[in-house]
């Protein structure tokens, strides 16, 4: 047994409920429990990737044919910035932000994060973001992509473009809220026995996410406060006319919004580390390997922006350095990889659906970081430079592992989060169906861009549309895949079979409480006796420990 | 059946070695090569593809064989090995990635010499009028003039700075001499491609002689535009205030597309021109049948959209605001006639010396 209790003194007078304390309105309230703002993170976003994805559909029907048949190409250039801007800010950080405010107390034995209220407010200020955003998209969406680059964005609506500014700088600030919140919790808040490298994967990884947020988000609100005044008070900061330098703003923004790519998927790199090792049973394959590799990321994902300007107007040296930096960037990223497929090797592989959408994250993201490395490469770069084969790239790394780790984090931790098993049938369709429709979608688009089809475009020449007729199919059978999911979801929440402690028998801290476990976490405070991954080594975790129920009492059912 | 698996090892790396060198060499994923920058970048790619497909092979291939291979049983409640690492292996796979990429970064490198990347340095031709269309109201280092490198730039009504940054984009191959160059002004605005060549002729379509180096000088007037040959393999940004240039030499006759790659507004993914390789006698015949027309008092840019005679010229350029259409702002159109009509040969000084040139 690897549960071992430090002292026999309950920690507080206050009973210990057992499961369910939580009514379904405390989580439309402002509530410092790291596990309900957790929740609320990821149902906040799961919702405006629904959104998102919606955004992404009604493009993929107008790409069906050449021409600009189904909405016109001012709503399609609205379509594409809400479309960037929801998913990555509304969906890819959120739910990483989600994962992270529920796993890291219980990972490193804490009662609640450091700061709980900044917490709370941090989640608060997302749904105003987002509906803020999503509101303009009534009245006068923002036009000028994602990246919002001067002088277009100046020129294309004030309204609009200023929206889109005040809601990233307030989901900016949340982020870095987060980040600030993670960053302390970890280092100051685990369980005494626990060192900082006998932490989970999952730890390390959001050590390394809060530096890049930390570090990197107040220059992007920098970039925008400066666009702002470009926009509303005539200042010339990167506006032409007036001497400004737009290419400044492109530095500035990708100053954030390279590291940025980390931030969204530095928490999954995490939190497929704890999946394969658990359901391969076998314990990760150089711990200390994948863990310094994050770090080394954070670090290198920091200079390696200017590789988004190769076709700006940035001299060759520059071009050289951030083409090495760059390139760099492949080999810390490549140990995780080879880590993972080496934990999975000689391992008992169980094909749970998290272990299927793990499975998917690593195959997938192999190809976008293959993709990655030929990007790298200046004199190939100014060729597929905003094109298509940059948009398969970017989705074979942010769908193909953001998104499939997302997945991945909820089909594992659903136990745990609800109380109650997820169907795993169809967790499998669900899987099926996103990998095929994924692929589908993307894998033509490499094609394309190389072709000569360049992205962000409503209308195309005819000579593409074969293989955009097929992106568009693949696009239809992704939006379906979200179906089984939401309804498996939602009924399991409700239906489910109850969830043991530890249904997958692993050895890290979150599973040694009640599933879900009770408002302070741990009934006392928890002792290490194991190494996260130690599998193999004859501790067996019991599935329900019996002691975990002795000072429990049932829940009042709820009204 | 016991086949040692030191031999399959040795099967699986010849086979993997083979499909990725077939494949590098015959994926077919890019259009046809038609300049010699183009064949410069195929290479590359070529030998990325290679690598990159080696390398898709063994992780994909080791994926799928874990996951038939090790499958837990059932009813297995046991763990697998306890394996925490191997340091041996993990250097291995920490060495070889980082050797292939550093390969590939000075295999770049080598390339973008090659193109002519490193050449803008100590170049600088980049006309003065190219940015001058763009009302820089504020021009730093005015006054005390520490910045201005040319006296001639001094007159002119953009920032010495701005003209003497001309250092982005692609030079020409090392070797070709300069004097050589044809050298075309681009324009881009909302959304078109205009062309100015040395010897006055205006258009909206780019005509070039084979085998020749040329040299586009890329202005924007609005907002940022990008540049780009697909068959040729380079591209460039178009920035209003900066001016950048792109030399390339075209090595096969035809007609390709000339495409904007930077998002400049709603018809973005209208904004494309053609561009015509010729052979040296036949790009002198259009050369001399467009400054015959010119002489004639034709002084209307070729290949634009043009106002029929039954409507006004602002009816008809609202047209261009309908999907569906290559659309140019009523106004940017407006204002480029205008410059036209002002045309007047001591705008291009240098027109006559580059005709004689062509004609030698």
């Amino acid at each position: 047994m690897t549960v071992t209790t430090a002292a026999k003194t309950p920690a507080s007078d206050v009973p210990m409920l057992l499961g369910n304390e939580r009514k379904w309105t405390d989580y439309f309230t402002f509530c410092t429990d790291h596990k309900v703002i957790g929740i609320q993170y990821l149902v906040t976003a799961f919702f405006f990737y629904l959104v998102g994805g919606s955004l992404a559909t009604v493009m993929r029907t107008e790409l069906a044919t050449p021409a600009p048949d189904i909405v016109t190409p001012d709503v399609y250039n609205g379509l594409l910035t809400l479309h960037g801007t929801v998913m990555l800010f509304l969906w890819i950080v959120p739910a990483g932000a989600g994962l992270a405010n529920y796993l890291i107390p219980l990972m490193i034995g804490a009662r609640d994060m450091a700061f709980p209220r900044l917490n709370a407010i941090a989640f608060w200020m997302i749904p105003p973001s987002g509906l803020l955003l999503i509101g303009s998209f009534f009245f006068e969406p923002p036009t000028a992509g994602w990246t919002s680059y001067p002088p277009l964005s100046l020129t294309t609506g004030m309204l609009g473009e200023g929206i889109w500014i005040m809601s990233i700088l307030i989901g900016g600030t949340a982020s870095i809220l987060g980040g600030l919140n993670f960053l302390v919790t970890i280092l100051k808040m685990r369980v005494p026995s626990m060192s900082l490298t006998d932490m989970p994967l999952f730890c390390w990884a959001m050590i390394a996410t809060s530096l890049l947020i930390l570090i990197s988000t107040p220059v992007l609100a920098g970039a925008l406060i400066l666009l702002a005044f470009d926009l509303f008070a005539g200042t010339a900061f990167f506006n032409p006319t007036g001497g400004g330098n737009p290419v400044v703003y492109q530095h500035m923004f990708w100053f954030y919004s390279h590291p940025a790519v980390y931030i969204f998927v530095l928490p999954l790199f995490g939190a497929i580390s704890e999946v394969v090792s658990v359901h391969a049973r076998k314990p990760i394959f150089g711990y200390r390997a994948i863990a310094y590799s994050s770090i080394v990321i954070s670090f290198l994902g920091l200079i390696v922006w200017a590789h988004h300007m190769f076709t700006s107007g940035t001299p060759p040296w520059l071009r050289m350095f951030f083409m090495i930096t760059t390139m760099v960037i492949a080999v810390p990223t490549g140990i995780k990889v080879f880590g993972w497929v080496a934990t999975l090797w000689r391992g008992k592989i169980a094909f749970t659906s998290a272990m299927l959408f793990a499975m998917g994250f690593i195959a997938l993201f192999l190809i976008g970081g293959i993709s990655g490395v030929m990007l790298a490469a200046v004199p190939f770069d100014i060729h597929v430079h905003d094109t298509y084969f940059v948009v398969a790239h970017f989705h074979y790394v942010l769908f193909g592992a953001s998104v499939f780790g997302v997945f991945m984090a909820v089909y594992h931790w659903f136990p745990k989060m609800t109380g109650h098993m997820i169907n795993e049938f169809w967790g499998r369709v669900h899987f099926a169906l996103t990998f095929v429709g994924m692929n589908l979608t993307f894998m033509p688009m490499h094609e394309l861009g190389l072709m000569g089809m360049n992205r962000r475009i409503a209308l195309y020449d005819p000579q593409f549309t074969d293989l955009n007729v097929l992106a568009t199919i693949g696009s239809y059978i992704m939006a379906v895949s979200t179906i089984p999911f939401l309804i498996n979801a939602a009924w399991s929440w409700r239906y489910g079979p109850k969830a043991p402690a530890n249904p997958w028998r692993a050895l890290t801290m979150e599973w040694r409480t009640l599933s879900p476990p009770h408002i302070e976490n741990f009934e006392e405070l928890p002792v290490l006796t194991t190494g996260p991954y130690d599998y193999g080594l004859g501790y067996i975790a019991e599935e329900d420990p019996a002691e975990l129920y002795e000072h429990a009492v049932p829940a009042p059912v709820a009204g | 059946m016991n086949i040692p698996s030191s031999i399959v090892t040795l099967l699986v790396g010849i086979f993997v070695t083979l499909a990725s060198l077939w494949y590098g060499q015959n994926h077919g994923l890019m259009p046809v090569a038609a300049s010699a920058e183009a064949e410069l970048v195929d290479g590359l790619f070529n030998t990325m593809m290679t690598i990159g497909f080696g390398l898709f092979l063994l992780v994909e291939g080791a994926l799928v064989v874990a996951a038939v291979r090790f499958r837990r049983k059932e009813g297995d409640m046991g763990d697998g090995e306890h394996l925490e690492g191997n340091i041996p292996l993990e250097i291995v796979w920490t060495a070889i990635p980082a050797v292939v990429v550093l390969g590939i970064s000075i295999y770049s490198f080598d390339i973008y010499t090659r193109m002519g990347g490193l050449d803008l340095m100590n170049h600088n031709m980049a006309p003065a009028e190219a940015s001058s269309s763009v009302q820089v109201a504020y021009a730093p280092g005015e006054g005390d003039m520490p910045l201005m490198t040319n006296a001639a730039n001094a007159t002119a009504e953009v920032p010495a700075i701005l003209v003497a940054d001309a250092t982005a984009g692609m030079g020409a191959i090392p070797g070709t001499a300069v004097g050589s160059l044809l050298s075309i002004d681009v324009k881009g605005l909302q959304y078109a491609f205009i062309f100015s060549y040395p010897n006055g002729i205006i258009d909206g379509e780019l005509h070039i002689p084979v085998s020749q180096p040329v040299e586009l000088n890329l202005g924007a007037q609005d907002v940022l535009h990008a540049f780009w040959l697909p068959e040729f393999r380079i591209k460039q940004d178009m920035i209003p205030g900066q001016d950048t240039r792109l030399v390339f030499t075209a090595i096969r006759e035809g007609t390709y597309p000339v495409v904007c790659a930077e998002l400049c507004g709603p018809y973005h993914g209208g904004m494309r021109t053609q561009i015509i390789v010729e052979s040296p006698e036949e790009y002198q015949t259009w050369v001399d049948s467009r400054l015959t027309a010119m002489a004639a008092g034709d002084r209307t840019i070729a290949n634009l959209p043009k106002a029929p005679a039954d409507r006004s010229e602002l009816e008809y350029l609202n047209n261009f605001v309908e999907p569906m259409q290559l659309a140019i702002a009523p106004e940017s159109l407006a204002e480029l006639q205008t410059h036209h009509t002002d045309y007047s040969p001591a705008d291009y000084p240098h027109a006559e010396h580059h005709s004689l040139e062509m004609g030698s």
